[in-house]
C-alpha cells in the first residue's frame, strides 16, 4: 500500500484557499508516510468541513461546531489513528467555541487545522467571529459591531502546547507547518488564513499576501511572552509560522490503561471479566 | 413479617451513608430489603429522609406505615409521626412529647465516643438490638465498607447503641446470597459487562451517579471516563469514539437530552451505534432537581429533527436495569441505530435486595466486519437496512467516511432525489428486524384479567404489589409492564386487551403519554388514567388504593 491520496472533486469556488490547503494537507500526509486509512479527518458544517469527501481518508464529517468532541471520542478508542480536525472560523471559534476552549485543556493528541477566511462562507457572506470590527457583510449592514476572536492568544491562554498560523498561499510553509502539528504529541492549532473568493471582499489573497511574513530563524517559539506578543500581531504585519511550542503531556498518557496498554479497541470484551464488581453489592 | 424503618434529617447529616449500611446489614442477616431515598436540591439542610423496609418475602415497593422512626432532627418527628403505627417507636435524642420515644442519652454517649462523626453509628445498633438482629452482622458490614482508620470509631458506636435498649423482636437470621442495588448502579454494571469503555457526560441528578461510579472503576475497567464541558460535547464525543469501534455511552436527565436532541438526529443518518441513558426527573426546564417522573416518553421517541429509526427501552427494576443496558448495546451494533435507555429518579436511586446478576446471561456482539470484497461502503444500501460494518484503520486500502448530510453508499454528500428516497428507506427498513425482536411488556397478575393495567418503567414495583393484593382479594387484575416502549410492541396487547373489561394506566406525567402510544398504535384506549406528577413515586399502597376507589365509585 502506498501513502498517495486521491482527491475527489470539490463543490468549492474557483479560486477558493481550501484548495491549496487540501494540496499542503496532501503534500504533508505523502512526505510523513502516513497510510490513508491511518488517518481521520474529522470536521463540522463549512465549506472547510466538506474536506473528508474530497480527499481519500477515512472521514467523519459532524455537525456544526461540533468537530472538536468527535475527534477526542476517535483518539481516545483507538490511539494508532492520526486524528486531522478540519474546520472553519465559524465552525471552530463560533458555533464550536466552547468545544475549542475545553478541547485545548485536555491536550489529546490531534492536529487542527482551521481554514480561517474571517467569513461565513456556505451561509453567505454573514461576519464570523474573527471578522474585524466594522466591516460590511452581507448581514452586518452598516459594518460588524463586535471586537474579532483573536484564536492564537485565545489557544496561547489556555495553554495550549502548539499555537500556529499558516497562510494557504504559501504552500512549502504550509506544508512543513502541517508535519510538524500532525508530528506534535498534543492539541497542535494551526490557524490558515484563507480567502474567501466570493464573501470576503475586505481579506483577500492580496490583503494576505501583503501582510504574512515567516517568523525569523531566531525567533524563540518556547518563549510565552513573545509568543503573546506574536499572536497579537495582526494588521499591517501578520507573523506565520510555529508562533508557540512546548513539550507537554498528552490526555491520553493521563490514563495508565491507555499509555501502557493497547489501544481501546483492540481491548477483547469479556463479560466475565466484570463479574468481580459484584462483590461490594453483597 | 414486613417492616419499615425511616431514618430522617437534613442534608448533611450522613442519611446516605447510613442507609447504605444499614440496608446491608439488613440484607446480610437474610431479609429482602427495600431502601427508598427521599432527598431535597441542596447540600446542607432541609429535610431529607430514607425508608428501609425489609421483610421475609420479596418487597417491590415501599410502604406508608413505619414501624420505627430514627429521628436525627425534631423535624423528622413532626412530619412522618403520623404514619408510625401504633406499636411503633421513636428513636431521637430530641426532646419529644411522644409516648413512643425512646430518647438516646447524647450526653453521655458523646462522653464515651470521642468521634461525633461516627454518631448515626449509635442509631443503626439501636435498630439491630429492636429487632433483635445480631450485632456481629452489624460489626462484620462496618469492616468491609468503612475506611480502616474509622472503623473502630464505628464499632463502639454501634456497640454503645447496640446495649442501649432491649429488643421488642427476635427476628430470626437466614442465609444471604442477595446482593443490593440501586437502578443506576445496575444499569452501570450491565453498561460495563457488555464492554463499555468510553463513558462521557456533565452531571445532572438523577444521572450523576452512573458517571460518579463508572469513573470509580476506570482504572479497574480500563474504561475512560470523561466529563465534558456540556452534553452536546457528551453525545459527539460519544459517536467518535463509536465510530472508532469501541462501545461508548452518555447519560443525562432530560435537560442534558435536550442538548444531546441535535446529536442524535445525527446518530440516525450516521449510522453509528450508541447507547443514551436519560434518567428523567421533573420537568420541564429545570423542573424539581430530586424529585421522580416519567414525563420525557414522548420526548424521546420522537425527539431530533427529520426521521431515523431508534429504540427505546424503559427500564423496570434494577435486575432489568442491568440485562437491558447489556443488551441495549447488542440492539445498537446490530443496527447501528442509537437506543435510548429510559431510567428516572426513583429507579436510579431506590435500592433493591435481588439474585446476583448471572454474566454468564451477557453477551457481547459487535456485527463488525473483518474484510470488505472492492471500495467499502458505509452506507451500502441492503434489505435490511443494515450495511457492513468495518472499523476505520483496521483494514489496509479501506476508508470508512460518516456522514451527517445526505450521502450515497460511500458516505459522499449527494443531493440526488432518488438516492435520497433510497438512503430514507434503508434506514426505515432497520425498524421491520428491529420489531421482530422487540420483548412484549411482562404480564403480571390474571392470565386474562378483567381489569388490564398498563404501565411502563419504575411502576413496575408499586403496580406489581397493587396486582397481588387486588388477585389476593380475588379480583381479576392484571398488568402489562412495557420495557421495550419504542418501537411499541403490540402483540401481548392486542391479546389480552381484546378480553379485558377495562384498561387502567398507571403513569407518573400528566398526559397519559403510554396511552397515547396505545392509542395511536392499537385499536384500544384506557378507560381510567391513575396519573400523578407531584414529584413523589407510587408505591404499591397508593396504587392500590387508587385502582379500589375507581372500582367503588363504579
Amino acid at each position: 500500500m502506498t501513502c498517495k491520496y486521491e482527491l475527489y472533486e470539490p463543490a468549492w469556488c474557483p479560486g477558493c484557499g481550501n484548495y491549496m490547503i487540501r494540496t499542503a494537507l496532501k503534500m504533508a500526509l505523502e512526505e510523513l508516510e502516513i497510510k490513508p486509512h491511518e488517518v481521520v479527518i474529522v470536521s463540522g458544517i463549512g465549506q472547510a468541513a466538506k474536506m473528508p469527501h474530497y480527499i481519500s481518508v477515512n472521514g467523519f464529517n459532524g455537525l456544526h461546531g461540533r468537530a472538536i468532541p468527535p475527534a477526542i471520542g476517535v483518539k481516545m478508542a483507538n490511539k494508532e489513528l492520526h486524528v486531522i480536525v478540519e474546520s472553519g472560523d465559524g465552525d471552530t471559534y463560533g458555533e464550536g467555541g466552547n468545544h475549542f476552549i475545553h478541547g485545548i485543556r485536555r491536550n489529546i493528541d490531534i492536529a487542527h487545522f482551521v481554514h480561517n477566511n474571517q467569513i461565513y462562507g456556505l451561509t453567505k457572506g454573514q461576519a464570523s467571529p474573527t471578522t474585524a470590527m466594522g466591516q460590511i457583510t452581507t448581514l452586518q449592514f452598516d459594518g460588524v459591531k463586535v471586537e474579532p476572536l483573536n484564536p492564537l492568544a485565545l489557544a496561547l491562554t489556555m495553554g495550549a502546547g502548539f499555537v500556529a498560523r499558516g497562510f494557504s498561499g504559501d504552500i512549502p510553509h504550509l506544508v512543513a507547518l502541517m508535519k510538524e502539528a500532525i508530528k506534535y504529541k498534543g492539541y497542535a492549532l494551526v490557524d490558515i488564513l484563507q480567502p474567501c473568493v466570493v464573501w470576503n471582499r475586505v481579506n483577500t489573497f492580496s490583503w494576505y499576501k501583503n501582510r504574512v511574513y515567516h517568523l525569523p530563524e531566531s525567533y524563540d517559539y518556547t518563549n510565552k511572552e513573545e509568543a503573546m506578543k506574536k499572536a497579537l500581531e495582526f494588521g499591517d504585519r501578520i507573523p506565520i509560522g510555529v508562533i508557540y511550542k512546548e513539550e507537554k503531556e498528552t490526555y491520553l498518557d493521563r490514563f495508565d490503561f491507555i499509555k501502557n496498554g493497547p489501544p481501546l479497541v483492540d481491548v477483547e470484551l469479556n463479560p466475565l471479566d466484570a463479574e468481580k464488581l459484584l462483590e461490594e453489592f453483597r | 413479617m414486613d417492616y419499615t424503618i425511616l431514618v430522617g434529617g437534613a442534608a448533611g447529616q450522613g442519611l446516605d451513608t447510613f442507609a447504605n449500611i444499614m440496608e446491608k446489614i439488613i440484607k446480610r442477616c437474610g431479609y429482602h430489603v427495600f431502601t427508598y431515598r427521599d432527598y431535597m436540591s441542596r447540600v446542607r439542610g432541609g429535610h431529607n429522609f430514607v425508608q428501609i423496609r425489609f421483610s421475609d418475602k420479596e418487597i417491590y415497593s415501599f410502604k406508608d406505615k413505619l414501624d420505627l422512626i430514627l429521628a436525627l432532627n425534631k423535624e423528622s418527628y413532626i412530619l412522618h409521626k403520623e404514619r408510625l403505627k401504633a406499636d411503633g417507636v421513636i428513636i431521637s435524642h430530641e426532646e419529644l412529647d411522644e409516648e413512643r420515644h425512646i430518647k438516646l442519652p447524647i450526653d453521655e454517649i458523646k462522653k464515651k465516643i470521642k468521634n461525633h462523626k461516627v454518631l448515626n453509628t449509635v442509631g443503626m445498633g439501636v435498630i439491630l438490638k429492636y429487632f433483635g438482629l445480631p450485632l456481629n452482622t452489624g460489626r462484620e458490614v462496618l469492616e468491609s465498607v468503612i475506611r480502616k482508620k474509622y472503623i473502630e470509631d464505628n464499632i463502639i458506636a454501634l456497640t454503645e447503641g447496640y446495649n442501649l435498649i432491649e429488643s421488642k423482636y427476635e427476628l430470626p437470621v437466614e442465609k444471604d446470597e442477595k446482593i443490593i442495588i440501586n437502578g443506576n448502579n445496575a444499569l452501570a454494571l450491565g453498561a460495563i459487562a457488555a464492554g463499555c469503555k468510553l463513558y462521557c457526560g456533565y452531571p445532572m441528578t438523577p444521572s450523576t451517579s452512573l458517571l460518579t461510579y463508572i469513573s470509580s472503576k476506570s482504572n479497574e475497567m480500563g474504561i475512560v471516563v470523561d466529563q465534558v464541558e456540556d452534553e452536546i460535547a457528551a453525545l459527539n464525543m460519544a459517536l467518535g469514539a463509536s465510530y472508532a469501534g469501541v462501545r461508548a455511552m452518555t447519560a443525562s436527565s432530560g435537560g442534558g437530552f435536550a442538548l444531546m436532541v441535535e446529536a442524535l438526529s445525527f446518530a440516525g443518518i450516521l449510522e453509528v451505534p450508541i447507547v443514551i441513558v436519560n434518567a428523567q426527573r421533573v420537568g420541564p426546564a429545570t423542573g424539581m432537581a430530586t424529585r421522580t417522573e416519567q414525563s420525557d416518553l414522548r420526548f424521546v421517541i420522537h425527539a431530533g429533527h427529520g426521521e431515523f429509526p431508534r429504540m427505546v427501552i424503559a427500564l423496570r427494576d434494577p435486575e432489568d436495569a442491568f440485562y437491558q443496558t447489556a443488551r441495549a448495546f447488542n440492539i445498537a451494533d446490530k443496527y447501528q441505530i442509537p437506543v435510548i435507555i429510559l431510567t428516572d429518579l426513583y429507579l436510579a436511586d431506590y435500592s433493591k435486595t435481588i439474585k446476583p446478576f448471572d454474566y454468564n446471561r451477557i453477551s457481547i456482539k459487535r456485527y463488525i466486519d473483518r474484510e470488505v470484497k472492492g471500495k467499502y461502503k458505509k452506507y451500502e444500501i441492503t434489505d435490511s437496512g443494515i450495511s457492513k460494518r468495518i472499523i476505520p484503520g483496521k483494514i489496509e486500502g479501506q476508508i470508512v467516511i460518516g456522514d451527517s448530510h445526505e450521502h450515497d453508499e460511500y458516505g459522499h454528500i449527494t443531493e440526488d432525489p432518488d438516492l435520497r428516497t433510497e438512503m430514507v428507506l434503508k434506514r426505515m427498513r432497520k425498524l421491520e428486524g428491529l420489531k421482530e425482536e422487540l420483548e412484549e411488556p411482562w404480564l403480571i397478575g390474571d392470565k386474562e384479567p378483567e381489569y388490564l393495567i398498563v404501565c411502563w418503567g419504575s411502576t413496575y414495583g408499586a403496580v406489581k404489589e397493587a396486582v397481588d393484593r387486588l388477585n389476593e382479594e380475588g379480583i381479576s387484575v392484571g398488568a402489562l409492564v412495557f420495557g421495550d416502549i419504542w418501537p411499541f410492541p403490540t402483540k401481548q396487547l392486542m391479546n389480552i386487551g381484546e378480553k379485558a373489561k377495562a384498561i387502567i394506566d398507571v403513569e407518573q406525567n400528566a398526559t397519559a403519554q403510554l396511552d397515547s402510544i396505545i392509542r395511536e398504535e392499537t385499536p384500544f384506549e384506557a378507560d381510567y388514567k391513575i396519573l400523578k406528577f407531584n414529584g413523589r413515586p407510587f408505591n404499591g399502597d397508593e396504587v392500590y388504593n387508587r385502582i379500589k376507589s375507581i372500582f367503588n365509585e363504579k
